[in-house]
């Protein structure tokens, strides 16, 4: 990569595109040739950069100013005045409120905000991610040059254990176990998937990470390869993710045409490949087994398990599959140490965890924070604070089959351990912020009536459980409901959890529980007084039955 | 999008081209038929047959796969396709609201396609663009943020 005086990034997630990105950005490439500034500066497109209040978003560096919503005639002022006079344009900046907790711009104010850390999006919406050599300047594929050609694989699988990293698609499971396990099965083939089907509403983390830092994925799963024996890999994209599949497609090139992917990688003999499977639309599909088989071709509905994919996987094959989220980790852990990783989180939960942070609060977008703050702190720091004076009432993790968490579980620190033992879970992510505006049975309704419609259906317990507790829920907040329901409710909420044949059946009833261990007079003055205390649900049949 | 019966030799033609693009494998269904999907609107019967014939598939297998997943159509949509996002970020940012009102601008109810057949309206689990709630999508385009007053200026983009 040449040196360049500025480098100027241009947002182009789908919104942005939507706004015009495209044409900005052409105007940018013309403007800056217009005023013979090729040689200085350097234009990319760099996806998602966190927010979304004025896309598109033209931000320039290294001062990090933002500007936004550009449009494509403030392109030629923009130029010039910045880029050519060295001004700020002043009346084209993005909002200044909005600038907190946002990716793009937190690595040049590092240090600005308590507890920032980032390692997973360290290059997220700061390098090209349509140019290799931009990965390449930023310690791209040192990691995997370094475990080539010092380490052997089990050293690679035993740093890794040792960093404690642990699955970020939501159970936590540790990945170096998981590592461990497919290279002691005894096979001709095994296989590498990374789970990029993030489905979960709410999160887009993973589209960041995909949109803004492809290669990462790439060296990680490398790594995998190597650390397992497995030569071939494949990235499992959501179907709607368009962008991120299209970044990918061009990382995959160039990594092939540099040698970091294909036959002897760094002349270690070691040869690996990677394909990308686009999803066709079915949450479902998250599931590690389910999006096996619609790999294989098939409808994704879940396998029995065991025998676990890491014994019996693609094709039958033993098959590591990670979440890109915990891929992402994998190199800086190998580039810099165990013992580094180590000193981020906590004991249980090293390392930083990446949310999105959505719905009541004063600044909603991407934070990524180490293992163990509270919701409190990241409602307060990162969030700054509850929409026009409202108070906080609950927040919703990790999608639809997160928990739903009650204002006093606020100071329990987010890690996998804290959480288990508060009886709720971290799910995949998403914070959903919800204020004192928010009833709990609408909010539980809407959460069950997605799972009644991404169920499989293949296992009855799921297939029936989730449609009978929509419709009970439909009945509270229509004011029809009886005292009988709750119980109802709360077999349905067991039977779900304990007889379902996946994560999803099995996870799909957490919102009923927790609004009935954590909010039980609000949802029964739904069915007492036939009042819904927060006046969202209509209660409409019970004014039908008194007209 | 279109709508319609095809012409058979157009079936033909659209699904060799896929398979020749991504191969003449089971693990090449989902990708052959998103590309047949997107270039007829839909997946007639036609093109699950020869999708079948080409990759020796059993039919029941191909109606399998092709009614699980969202992305895919059996039946023709109309012209232009909205898909209206139901989850939770979505909802809680008024997205009741904003369904009560594409509903009466359009006439529809989720699922049904318009008599003139220059509508479908769908309702989508998540559309993963959770950021700018409540969301929808027409066509290609995603709309963010959407209040139910923009619905006639946004439907009136998509004669």
């Amino acid at each position: 990569m040449k040196p360049v005086r500025s480098m100027v990034l241009v947002s182009s997630d789908p919104e942005s595109i939507q706004k015009g990105a495209q044409e900005v950005f052409q105007r940018l490439q013309q403007e800056v040739q217009a005023f013979g500034l090729e040689e200085e500066i350097a234009a990319a497109m760099v996806g998602d950069v966190g927010r979304h209040d004025a896309i598109p978003l033209l931000i320039v560096y290294p001062e990090a100013v933002i500007y936004g919503p550009v449009k494509p005639d403030d392109v030629r002022f923009l130029v010039e005045e910045h880029l050519l006079k060295g001004r700020i344009a002043a009346g084209l900046q993005a909002p200044a409120r909005e600038l907190s907790g946002r990716i793009a711009w937190l690595s040049a104010r590092k240090g600005t905000l308590p507890a920032e850390q980032r390692i997973v999006l360290e290059r997220a919406g700061l390098i090209d991610p349509e140019d290799i050599e931009d990965y390449i300047a930023h310690n791209g594929y040192e990691a995997v040059g370094r475990a080539l050609s010092e380490m052997t694989p089990a050293e690679v699988i035993e740093e890794i254990t040792r960093s404690g990293l642990r699955g970020r698609g939501g159970a936590g499971f540790p990945t170096g176990t998981k590592w461990r396990f497919v290279a002691k099965t005894q096979s001709d083939t095994k296989y590498i998937i990374c789970n990029a089907d993030e489905s979960e509403p709410g999160t887009f983390k993973d589209r960041l990470i995909l949109e803004g830092d492809p290669h990462s994925i790439i060296e990680a799963m490398t790594l995998a390869g190597y650390a397992v024996g497995a030569h071939e890999g494949y990235i499992y994209v959501r179907g709607e993710y368009g962008l991120a599949q299209e970044r990918l497609g061009k990382a995959i090139q160039q990594a092939r045409q540099m040698g970091f992917l294909g036959e002897d990688i760094f002349g270690s003999g070691f040869a690996f490949d990677i394909h990308i499977h686009s999803g066709a639309g079915a949450y479902i599909c998250g599931e590690e087994t389910a999006l096996i088989e619609s790999i294989e071709g098939k409808r994704g509905e879940p396998r029995s398990r065991p025998p676990f994919p890491t014994t019996y996987g693609l094709w039958g094959k033993p098959t590591v599959v990670n979440n890109v989220e915990t891929l992402a980790n994998v190199p800086p852990i190998i580039r810099n140490g165990a013992a580094w990783y180590r000193r981020f989180g906590t004991s249980s939960s090293p390392g930083t965890k990446v949310y999105t942070v959505l719905g009541s609060v004063n600044v909603t977008g991407l934070i990524e924070v180490p293992m163990g703050i509270t919701l409190r702190e990241v409602i307060a720091i990162y969030g700054k604070g509850m929409k026009r004076g409202t108070s906080f009432k609950l927040a919703q993790t990790g999608g639809s089959s997160g928990s739903i968490i009650p204002a006093s579980l606020q100071d329990t620190p987010m890690d996998f351990d804290s959480f288990a033992r508060a009886g709720v879970s971290l799910g995949s992510g998403a914070l959903l912020i919800c204020n004192d505006d928010t009833c709990v049975v609408d909010l539980a309704t809407v959460l069950l009536n997605f799972f009644r419609g991404e169920s499989c259906g293949k296992c009855t317990p799921c297939r029936i459980g989730t449609e009978r507790t929509h419709q009970i829920l439909t009945n509270l907040s229509e004011g029809i409901g009886k005292l009988s329901d709750l119980d109802d409710l709360l077999v349905l909420a067991d039977g779900l959890n304990q007889l379902s044949n996946c994560g999803l059946g099995q996870t799909a009833a957490a919102p009923i529980r927790d609004i009935l261990k954590h909010f039980r007079a609000e949802v029964e003055a739904h069915v007492r007084l036939k009042v819904c205390p927060t006046g969202v649900c209509s209660m409409s049949g019970r004014q039908a039955k008194a007209a | 999008m279109t709508t319609g019966v095809k012409d058979d030799r157009d079936v033909r033609s659209v699904v060799q081209a896929a398979v020749t693009r991504h191969g003449a494998t089971q693990e090449a269904l989902i990708p052959v038929m998103a590309e047949v999907n997107q270039a007829l609107g839909y997946l007639p019967a036609q093109a699950l047959e020869e999708i079948g014939k080409s990759l020796r598939l059993p039919s029941s297998h191909l109606v399998s796969v092709a009614s699980f997943y969202r992305m895919f159509s059996t039946q023709p949509r109309g012209r232009h396709v909205i898909q209206f996002c139901e989850s939770a970020p979505c909802h809680v940012m008024g997205g009741r609201e904003l369904l009560r009102a594409l509903e009466g601008e359009l006439g529809l109810v989720p699922g049904a396609t318009s008599a003139d057949g220059r509508w479908t309206l769908l309702t989508a689990s998540c559309l993963g663009v959770c950021g700018v709630g409540p969301v929808v999508i027409v066509d290609g385009d995603i709309y963010g943020a959407v209040t139910p007053e923009r619905v006639p200026e946004i439907l009136a983009r998509y004669p």
